[in-house]
């Protein structure tokens, strides 16, 4: 199950097994996230040139918002919408397209 | 200066004779002819820039090699200009990838069956008219078949077969167009036909079927997953790729592309999210990445022009890259599935290397996606096409998120599989190694080498300020998500399972279609073998057998009952007659009677 296979824990082998990993990638992602948001901020503040097609490309915090929601929304429907609709059994079609030799 | 054959018989030459060497000659051989094949593009480059002349309707510099004159048609075998260049130049590099990957199995099926299809592709992007686009066009189909044959398992068997049924139709639907038109038209030009009657639709659809458009594009995911660990790198570089070259050619600017385009960039997306193989994520993925492409065709610009050729060129490396990643994980471990994997950075830490630099080429700086999609979005926001722009952005942030995070994720870090294993063996290394090393040198110096091939006069600048730390916000914000989903446990848990799209119309409906045959058409055959075979035809035997006996009963009889016989002995005779008529016995003496009576007869009538 994902909610318990995020981390290595527990098994040896440098710098991945180690405890305390997984806290750090996030941590260090959030310090990314954080800084090109200010840059982002900046922009704004400053009035910087992106060269932007459209106007809501100008407003501070669009690419993140947008990246960000765009993943959760990919992630929620396909697991909430599409799942429930299209999952069936591994051996769905198998079963009939099977010749009586490997039954 | 024209050489002696052209590039694609080469490689034609080549799949024949690698079946004849053994071992490590074999080995020698098989990575010759590609290299030899990508040299040609240096010479064929060489050739348009002296001898190139200026086309009147594009305005673009070309050459025709190789014509042949077949009926009252001009076959060309090489033309020569900057869409195929660019399309020959990325084909021959992976024909040598390709190869290289495949070398360790040194299985003569396998090579010679990526050399045909190499060669075809390179065809199909020389061919200077329809006719010998087509003749090539169909050998992909060839290739493909017997890459997915080389598996050798009753599963990829079932999926050759589907493959070659999908492709077939999708090829008798393209002749059938192709037919039209060139009776319409009385050229067999390869250039722009744009929608107009009923060959142009037909055509239109026969493109799209090896493009894998929505609905009729099924057969990629169906099938890529079951095909061999190094055919399936020729396999997702050459047909969909193709396919986008020739609607480049034959339909730039028609806007139905655009939507197709949406359709295809956003919806595999979801299925990826819940697809366990991780090859069949990759598929999905590719089919999102063409969708980008074929919404360039549709803008029909300059720019957006370039940035298709451009896609498709870097879409190609990296996609090969990601599939030779998770192609070197089933090697080692046998299987490509979330559920059995994880953990194998510990094994594999090359492979892994690999797979992230796949990850980030899909479009962080200075990778090689970074560089081309980035062109096509940038056409889309010019032309106002605001549906496909936010189409491709949600493309763009969510590709990353799935072939480039989920698969590097589940297949090298997450829990640990307990698998332990050695890395890629180094003929895969070496492919590898080369392809991420060409996409950092493509992403890193856009302008010494992808943006010298491009076909269409457009310039563009991947690297202002704004864009690049516009692109690593946006990547780095769909990481985010990703990360507290899977520490959030959101993300939704990989299950062995099949997910239904719109292959069960052809795998379930297929059979359904056959079951309504069977019933429909077989029962009036049934019916129709009762009544002729097993009434009529009966019935005129017995007919034909009984009358002449029944006859020469009849006309016996008063010759009987003048002889006086009684009922019971004209029965006995009656019942002799029908005997010596059922075996044929008659005496001598009454045949050459009805003989001799028969002649009167014919000689009277004549």
């Amino acid at each position: 199950m994902a909610q318990e296979s995020y981390s290595g824990k527990g098994s040896k082998g440098g710098w991945y097994g180690r405890p305390g990993t997984v806290r750090k990638v996030v941590v260090g992602l959030c310090i990314v996230c954080g800084l090109f948001l200010g840059i982002d901020l900046v922009f704004w503040i400053t009035g910087f040139d992106k060269h932007p097609y459209f106007k809501w490309q100008t407003w501070p915090g669009f690419q993140a918002a947008f990246g960000f929601v765009a993943c959760v929304l990919l992630v929620l429907v396909a697991k909430h919408v599409l799942r429930p609709l299209v999952m069936r059994g591994e051996d769905y079609y198998e079963k009939d397209e099977r010749g009586p030799e490997e039954k | 200066m024209e050489a002696a054959i052209p590039p694609s018989l080469i490689y034609f030459i080549g799949a024949l004779l690698v079946p004849l060497f053994r071992g490590r000659a074999r080995q020698v051989f098989a990575v010759l002819v590609p290299l030899v094949g990508f040299l040609y593009y240096f010479s064929l480059n060489a050739a348009l820039k002296a001898d190139g002349v200026i086309n009147p309707v594009t305005g673009a510099k070309e050459l025709f090699l190789w014509t042949h004159q077949l009926l009252d048609f001009q076959l060309v075998l090489g033309r020569i200009d900057g869409w195929s260049l660019i399309f020959y130049n990325i084909f021959a590099l992976l024909g040598i990838i390709g190869i290289i990957y495949n070398l360790k199995g040194n299985s003569a099926l396998e090579l010679s069956a990526g050399l045909l299809y190499a060669g075809a592709a390179l065809g199909a992007v020389m061919a200077g008219d329809l006719i010998t686009m087509f003749v090539f066009w169909e050998l992909l189909t060839v290739g493909a078949i017997l890459l997915i044959l080389s598996r050798n398992t009753a599963r990829a068997n079932r999926a050759a077969y589907r493959y070659f049924l999908i492709h077939v139709l999708g090829g008798v639907i393209l002749l059938a167009g192709l037919g039209l038109h060139i009776q319409e038209t009385g050229s067999i030009a390869f250039g722009k036909i744009g929608l107009s009657g009923m060959g142009s639709w037909l055509i239109f659809i026969g493109l799209g079927i090896n493009c894998a458009w929505p609905v009729v594009g099924a057969w990629l995911t169906d099938t890529y997953p079951e095909a061999s660990v190094g055919g399936l790198i020729f396999m997702a570089t050459f047909t969909t790729k193709t396919a986008v070259f020739v609607l480049a050619r034959t339909f730039p600017g028609e806007e139905a592309l655009i939507w197709i385009g949406i359709v295809m960039a956003v919806v595999p997306l979801f299925y990826a999210v819940i697809s366990n193989d991780l090859r069949r994520v990759l598929a999905y993925c590719l089919i999102n990445q063409v969708g980008f492409m074929v919404i360039g065709i549709g803008i029909g610009t300059a720019l957006s022009l370039n940035g298709t050729a451009a896609h498709a060129y870097c879409h190609i490396l990296y996609k090969a890259l990601l599939f030779m990643s998770i192609g070197a994980v089933m090697y080692r471990t046998g299987t490509s599935r979330a559920t059995d994997l994880g953990g194998l950075v510990r094994s594999m830490p090359f492979t892994c290397a690999c797979c992230a630099i796949g990850a980030l080429s899909t479009s962080f700086p200075f990778f090689c996606g970074f560089v081309s999609k980035a062109m096509i979005l940038s056409a889309a926001a010019k032309g106002g096409e605001v549906a496909a722009w936010l189409a491709m952005m949600f493309g763009a942030a969510a590709v990353f998120h799935q072939a480039g995070l989920k698969v590097t994720y589940f297949a090298f870090f997450s829990r640990d599989s307990g698998i332990r294993c050695q890395d890629a063996p180094g003929n895969m290394k070496i492919a590898m190694g080369l392809t991420a090393l060409v996409s950092i040198v493509v992403g890193t110096f856009p302008h010494a080498t992808l943006y010298k091939m491009l076909p269409e006069a457009a310039s563009y600048e991947p690297y202002t300020v704004g864009h690049v730390t516009d692109q690593i916000t946006l990547l780095a914000f769909a990481s985010l998500a990703f990360a507290l989903m899977i520490l959030a446990g959101v993300y939704p848990a990989e299950v062995r399972s099949v997910n239904l799209d719109a292959g069960w119309i052809y795998r379930k409906g297929g059979r359904g279609f056959y079951w309504v045959m069977d019933k429909s058409l077989n029962a009036i055959n049934r019916g129709a073998h009762a009544t002729f075979i097993g009434g009529f035809a009966k019935w005129l035997t017995r007919t034909l057998n009984a009358a002449p006996t029944e006859l020469l009963c009849w006309l016996l009889t008063p010759y009987w009952k003048l002889r006086g016989l009684s009922a019971t002995e004209m029965k006995q005779h009656q019942d002799q007659l029908r005997l010596k008529s059922q075996f044929g016995a008659f005496p001598i003496g009454v045949t050459a009677c009805l003989a001799v009576f028969l002649l009167a007869l014919l000689i009277l009538l004549a």
